[in-house]
């Protein structure tokens, strides 16, 4: 496959200023900063386990990811569509893969901007005590690995539709559905009648449990593949769209 | 070679035929009028030759490329402006035109170059830093042609370039076009038939997706003319298609 690494960067140059022409940038940021603390303070018992690590702060990602990321990814194509750009675009000499690839690293990149501010947290639990740095970095790791699949997820829903609210509520349902997997809610009501293969199946697709694995401070194959093969089964997903369904 | 070359294009949307078997061959130095009554097929068609809709049957190529089969060398001859001048709104007229300039290809040194060239011609210096979003639909207008224009192509597809212009500013376009025509091949589309008397050196009407006349405009007036008296051609638009419509 051909592909133009000009073209990548320039889209990615593009959609990544674009998220900050206007104030949604900084409302985002902020929303996930405050979130993301608020959780681990208030509902994480941050203070009250008296450690000096950032499971409880963690531990709330993937619930704010399914939220966020389908905000991240709304506009990336549903945008392009409802104002017609799409046409411009794609009859420029470009491969759909360059821009689907483009744009998905535009919102990753912002993305990790979030994850960067919140590295404040680590520095108070670095004041605060002696956290485990590699199960720091491993649960940023992992974070960053997880975001991206949430985001390829919402980045190919986008294509779909010309519609940003539409986009958004299905990619948030979609990822409720793979976080939820790994519930025992979910895996409970399985247990019942599945055959044992399905119900670890289930298990083992769940972002929840493989996010969980990753966040103890191994950077687990397993997981690692899931997030990353998530992502490029989404974006090639996107690719098709983008080349099937350009007029709608 | 003809610049722009398309055999028995053919389209269905659900049930409905768009486009039912145009053909439609443009040579270097022509300017082909695209007409035809709201629905007949026009903007389908356009979206075919560019490439960005794959037709059911036929084939288009453009300077010698078959627009599928070979996009990316089809669309680097290629200049277009889809129907309503689409642009990223929040970008500035300057950073837009660089953007499409640098994924046409153009390196800094030939593309300053013809961003200064398309300020000039397409006069846009009043508004080059201004967000597309705050812009008259004269200027975004301006921006889409001028964003057709950047690499300077051979073949140019313009769908409704003068459509919510004033008259001064459909003025200026229809020089423009005609400053740039001659070594190009210019397929426009509008509604405006004088337009097409002013500029255009051949007429390709359709109604309900067919091709239903083809010639120049005095040839087409000639040929309506009732005792050596032409009719405008208005009246023979209306009577090619005002029928079938009915």
């Amino acid at each position: 496959m051909k592909t133009s690494f000009r073209t990548i960067a320039l889209v990615f140059g593009r959609e990544f200023r674009a998220y900050f022409a206007t104030p949604l940038a900084a409302v985002f940021l902020l929303v996930f900063l405050a979130l993301s603390a608020g959780l681990a303070f208030f509902a994480g018992g941050f203070f009250e386990r008296g450690q000096a690590d950032l499971g409880p702060f963690f531990a709330w990602h993937p619930w704010l990811f399914l939220i966020l990321m389908p905000a991240i990814g709304m506009r990336l194509w549903a945008d392009e569509r409802r104002s017609g750009v799409i046409e411009l675009l794609m009859t420029l000499p470009v491969r759909a893969h360059e821009v689907v690839i483009g744009k998905f690293l535009a919102g990753w990149a912002f993305t990790a901007v979030a994850l960067v501010l919140t590295m404040s947290f680590w520095l108070v639990t670095l004041y605060l005590g002696s956290p485990d740095n590699g199960i720091v970095i491993a649960s940023y790791i992992g974070s960053f690995l997880m975001a991206g699949a949430f985001l390829a997820i919402s980045a190919c829903i986008s294509a779909m539709t010309k519609n940003q609210v539409i986009a958004f509520i299905l990619a948030a349902i979609v990822s409720f559905l793979l976080v939820m997997s790994g519930t025992n809610l979910v895996l409970a009501a399985l247990r019942g009648w599945a055959p044992a293969l399905i119900v670890d199946l289930v298990q083992s697709l769940s972002f929840i449990t493989n996010f969980d694995r990753l966040t103890r401070g191994v950077l687990e194959a397993p997981a690692v593949i899931l997030f990353v093969s998530t992502i490029v089964l989404a974006l090639w997903i996107n690719v098709q769209v983008v080349d099937a369904k350009k007029a709608a | 070679m003809q610049l722009v070359q398309a055999t028995g294009l053919v389209k269905t949307f659900s049930k409905l035929r768009a486009v039912d078997g145009v053909s439609l061959e443009v040579s270097r130095g022509e300017v082909v009028g695209f007409l035809g009554p709201n629905g007949a097929g026009k903007s389908t068609t356009m979206k075919m030759l560019t490439g960005f809709l794959e037709p059911d049957a036929g084939t288009a190529s453009i300077a010698g490329h078959d627009v599928f089969a070979d996009p990316i060398a089809a669309r680097r001859h290629l200049g277009y402006l889809p129907e309503g001048a689409p642009a990223y709104g929040d970008m500035t007229v300057a950073d837009f035109l660089a953007f499409v300039g640098r994924m046409r290809g153009l390196i800094n040194s030939t593309l300053n170059e013809r961003l200064a060239e398309m300020v000039e011609r397409v006069n846009l210096a009043a508004v080059w830093n201004r967000p597309i979003d705050a812009l008259s639909k004269g200027f975004k207008r301006r921006v889409g042609i001028a964003q057709a224009l950047i690499h300077d192509p051979e073949v140019l597809i313009l769908d409704e370039p003068t459509d919510g212009l004033d008259p001064n500013q459909k003025h200026d376009m229809r020089e423009l076009i005609a400053a740039i025509a001659p070594g190009k091949a210019i397929v426009i589309s509008t509604h405006i038939l004088e337009e097409v008397e002013a500029i255009c050196s051949r007429v390709v009407i359709i109604a309900e997706g067919k091709v239903v006349a083809d010639a120049t405009p005095s040839a087409l007036l000639d040929a309506a003319a009732v005792d050596g008296q032409r009719p405008t051609l208005e009246v023979v638009f209306r009577s090619i298609t005002g029928s079938k419509a009915a």
